[in-house]
């Protein structure tokens, strides 16, 4: 991964969050308050912006994950910003500051920010979150099959929909529609949606 | 949605600065944030008190920033934590030297935002401890989910900080002493109507003309059930019976009690809901020593209500009748502002 397919995924997270507005605040206002889109969009905004016209170097991955993420944490708010902000921050120490970085250390990074999420939010497969998309995802592109990541990042990115949408079946465990209970379940859970657009973005940017 | 506001995306900021000029002798805004401190700081040598949380909760939790409650509080969007950069900015204001206390509500964002600022502020050198207030009896407590949620409650543990830290009493004594607030702590809230989150502008949930959610948050986010309306003397049986269930209290335990509006309860049914919940508590024989009813911690314009029962152990009936002064709970002497 390079410093422009950083970007370039990020851009594309934040339109595409912006394209699905309506359809995440109505996914979380089902078994949420309803402001997940907006929420999303209102920091992803703020990215779109930093990296449509970068200030900082180009080349240095590491500033570009930790500056995404010190945006997220102070523009999102809600579990969403502390979740998606503190991972990119501590996760970019996986990275390099000058050059692009092996398919090996991105996938060693991919895997810090789930972790961090995880540990933050002590949530794991199937509690009806977003671990529900990134866990299963990260998990493939760590397996090595098949052996060409671009082969496993299309897997990822074509099933990580499905992932999302086998989150309707679940009983929530974590985060705000836990207190619903047997209510949650028949809804999809709106951060697991918005973490496939990650990881469809994701895919497009390495492709091009 | 009809609601009286200028622009959607800045309903916060705007309520804040309207908040500052009209307390000037209680409030200060802290420029280019959204932290509300006090317009007389606290003695230096005192443990500092910060909470915040989401907005559209008001007067929560601006509104018991003055002496003997709140040093500062922090301001999300509505509904939605702040962030832990603005939680930073309210610690370091509140820090008089003796450390400070975070009062969180337990909702997942709210816990990891405010636990991130707290990793910050202990960075700088700033003391800080944290507890989280989780009172609705509404939701089963287990070690496989997120808790219980923090409600109307949270005001109550507020004012024992609160007076605590005005007592001079140091940070382990402050907490230690929320801490048995929270232990002693249970509420429980229903909805008759749904409210409007702004930016959303259609309300969370929809109820037919008979319905009513029992068991809400305070976020518009619907409750544990559906159920048709029922009169005030048999919604207050059911919270009661739940709250006092869980709190295992006794005959002769004596209690303090919030009776809590939404936002868009009539002052009138609040009070017909206290005369039920007296009623209640005396057939019980669980006297009650110290009462609140009004709103204090609302769910933008839903209409419904809440009931917290504290149990007074310690010396929590005397901090609770403490002196405050704050734009929204003002009690016992007067004092210089």
């Amino acid at each position: 991964m390079n410093a422009e397919q950083f970007m370039r995924w990020w851009i594309c997270f934040g339109q595409e969050v912006h394209a699905h507005l309506d359809d995440l605040n109505e996914l979380d206002r089902a078994i949420g308050d309803g402001d997940h889109g907006t929420n999303m969009d209102r920091g992803l905004s703020k990215v779109r912006e930093l990296w449509s016209l970068p200030k900082t170097p180009v080349e240095n991955l590491l500033e570009l994950s930790k500056t995404t993420g010190m945006t997220l944490l102070s523009t999102v708010g809600g579990a969403s910003g502390a979740l998606w902000g503190s991972a990119m921050v501590q996760a970019s120490q996986k990275l390099p500051v000058q050059g692009t970085c092996t398919t090996e250390t991105q996938i060693a990074w991919l895997d810090a920010i789930v972790a961090s999420m995880e540990n933050r939010g002590k949530a794991r497969i199937g509690d009806k979150t977003m671990i529900d998309v990134l866990r299963v995802g990260v998990d493939i592109l760590i397996k090595g099959d098949p052996p060409s990541f671009s082969e496993r990042l299309n897997t990822v990115a074509s099933s990580a929909r499905e992932w999302s949408e086998a989150t309707r079946s679940l009983i929530a465990k974590r985060g705000r529609a836990a207190y619903l209970g047997e209510r949650s379940q028949g809804h999809v859970d709106p951060g697991s949606f918005s973490a496939a657009l990650w990881w469809e973005c994701l895919n497009r940017a390495m492709g091009e | 949605m009809k609601k009286l506001l200028d622009r959607v995306e800045a309903v916060v900021d705007d309520m804040l600065d309207g908040l500052a000029w009209s307390f000037p002798d209680y409030l200060r805004r802290i420029p280019q944030t959204r932290v509300m401190t006090r317009a007389r700081p606290k003695d230096l040598g005192k443990v500092g008190i910060v909470s915040g949380g989401g907005s559209g909760h008001e007067p929560a939790h601006s509104g018991y920033v003055g002496f003997g409650m709140l040093d500062a509080a922090v301001a999300g969007e509505v509904f939605t934590s702040p962030t832990p950069d603005q939680i930073l900015e309210g610690i370091r204001v509140a820090d008089r030297g003796a450390g400070v206390l975070l009062i969180i509500k337990n909702y997942t964002g709210d816990v990891m935002n405010f636990e991130i600022a707290k990793d910050m502020a202990s960075a700088e050198g700033i003391l800080t401890e944290a507890v989280i207030v989780n009172d609705d009896v509404a939701v089963e407590d287990s070690l496989f989910t997120t808790g219980r949620r923090g409600i109307a409650g949270t005001i109550l543990v507020h004012k024992i900080a609160g007076a605590l830290a005005e007592d001079g009493c140091d940070l382990t004594t402050v907490s230690r002493g929320a801490n048995t607030a929270i232990q002693n702590l249970r509420s429980m809230g229903f909805a008759l109507a749904p409210c409007t989150p702004p930016a959303a502008g259609q309300p969370s949930f929809t109820l037919a003309e008979n319905e009513m959610e029992m068991g809400i948050g305070i976020h518009g986010e619907p409750g544990t059930r559906r159920q048709p309306v029922q009169p005030a003397r048999d919604l207050a049986d059911y919270v009661l019976s739940r709250i006092v269930e869980d709190l295992q209290l006794k005959a002769g335990d004596s209690v303090a009690c919030l009776i809590n509006g939404m936002g868009a309860t009539p002052l009138m049914e609040l009070a017909i809901l206290a005369k039920d919940v007296s009623m209640w508590l005396q057939n019980a024989n669980i006297p009650c020593n110290f009462a609140l009813m009004g709103e204090y911690m609302t769910s933008l314009e839903m209409a419904g209500a809440s009931v917290t029962l504290l149990r007074l152990r310690d010396d929590l009936e005397r901090w609770l009748k403490a002196p405050c002064d704050t734009p929204a709970m003002r009690q016992g002497v007067m004092h210089e502002r």
